[in-house]
């Protein structure tokens, strides 16, 4: 019950890019294709999960003062792993992702739910909110890639959709493009949220439903 | 040499600016754009630490990780350089510069999770870590420096873009940072005019 509480937050009420605005550097640059989105979606989770139960099961040795510190050198050390085993077995994603893999360690969504959640709770309850937060920053991730890639390039993961005569958008790759959807996005999520808060709070559906209306309302939008 | 240090500060400044065609500092971009003023006084303190943390990140790396063969651990050396560089700087500019530390104070501490700094010590290691030390140092606070006046002159432009902003009245969703998202893509969209200049 508390996991599906957790889970709805994390992918909708509390989506750590959409509603938190967490974390958007990395995303705007490397959403311009979904392999790159569900790589660094992975990444990201995996650093979550795991400094969040580290940082869970020492929250009572780490002092106050130095807390910040001690968070960051945590999680620069789990970034440095994940960074060695996608080197070793994935380097087509690493040349691709390149320099923000190291940048996983300033994404301010870990700092913030180790602040947030990791130092003040147990740490099942701690894996729980790294998987599901890793989940909701995945899927807004894919869902922005995916706008991305369909309208910049005509493929959705690769494969062509939009057929030869179809002339690729170029804006939504470039820099620009990435800005101005995600704040479509945002906006899209604003609205969705008022709406479902005017309805007396029903409770969460599932969270692929949402995702799946709202992407198919940003198409409509933005095409 | 001197052609060399143009070129970078050309490609930093507007070619390859660091928020509108590399995306690094996007947080406090967003964050501290509120007014033409507090945007100048953050620009001001990121130059002033990224151009110091280029420096030093550059000697840690060159004398003491690769001296040791520890290049892989260098995530975790940059950043405790970064965080014990801001630390540092902060408490000699209020000893010493207190008039400068109530300007910046506020600002400073935020930097260290600032992905700017990190980004462009990352990026100074993966581009001129081969060359020889001396020209290697100097490269890269080049780099450094002139990375952090292209975030000031996007974070200040794009300040004064959004006060204009304030007083409109968009749909209620695109309230706030969705407005400010739409109005940075357009200002991107201009700076990416720039891209057409050939360096090299």
């Amino acid at each position: 019950m508390k996991f599906k509480k957790q889970l709805a937050d994390g992918v909708i009420y509390k989506n750590p890019v959409l509603v938190q605005l967490l974390g958007l550097c990395s995303m705007l640059a490397i959403t311009t294709s979904i392999s790159n989105a569900i790589g660094m979606g992975l990444a990201v989770t995996a650093v979550l999960t795991c400094s969040n139960l580290l940082i869970s099961l020492l929250r009572k040795v780490i002092p106050e003062q130095i807390r910040i510190a001690s968070f960051v050198v945590i999680i620069s050390g789990f970034v440095t792993i994940v960074e060695m085993l996608i080197k070793a077995y994935l380097p087509d994603l690493n040349k691709s992702l390149g320099v923000f893999i190291p940048l996983i360690v300033v994404n301010c969504i870990i700092l913030a739910r180790a602040e947030a959640f990791a130092s003040k709770n147990g740490p099942v309850a701690s894996i729980l909110d790294g998987i599901t937060m890793g989940i909701g920053y995945t899927l807004a991730l894919i869902v922005i890639s995916a706008i991305r890639e369909l309208l910049g390039n005509g493929t959705l993961a690769g494969v062509n959709i939009m057929g030869s005569s179809y002339k690729p958008m170029l804006i939504a790759i470039l820099p620009a493009g990435g800005f101005i959807i995600l704040g479509c996005l945002i906006a899209g999520m604003n609205k969705l949220l008022s709406m479902t808060g005017k309805k007396k709070k029903e409770p969460a559906h599932t969270g692929d439903t949402l995702v799946t209306e709202k992407k198919a309302k940003e198409g409509t939008e933005n095409a | 040499m001197l052609k060399d240090i143009l070129l970078i500060m050309l490609s930093c400044v507007l070619v390859e600016n660091f928020i509108f065609s590399r995306f690094l500092g996007c947080c406090p971009f967003l964050g501290v754009s509120e007014k033409p003023g507090t945007a100048l006084g953050m620009g001001c303190a990121v130059v002033f630490v990224m151009t110091l943390a280029s420096a030093a990140c550059n000697l840690v790396y060159n004398f003491i990780l690769v001296r040791f063969h520890l290049e892989y651990l260098y995530t975790i050396a940059f950043i405790l350089v970064i965080a014990a560089l801001v630390q540092f700087i902060e408490m000699f500019l209020k000893r010493f510069v207190p008039a400068l530390y109530s300007a910046l104070g506020i600002y400073l501490p935020l930097i260290t999770t600032n992905c700017a700094v990190l980004g462009a010590v990352i990026l100074n290691m993966n581009n001129y870590s081969d060359m020889p030390l001396g020209q290697s140092f100097i490269y890269s606070v080049a780099f450094g420096f002139f990375a952090a006046v292209g975030f000031t002159l996007a974070i200040v432009i794009f300040a004064g873009v959004r006060a204009r902003t304030e007083f409109s009245a968009p749909p209620r969703s695109f309230k706030g940072t969705p407005i400010a998202l739409v109005t940075a893509g357009l200002i991107a969209m201009a700076f990416s005019g720039f891209s057409g200049i050939s360096i090299g």
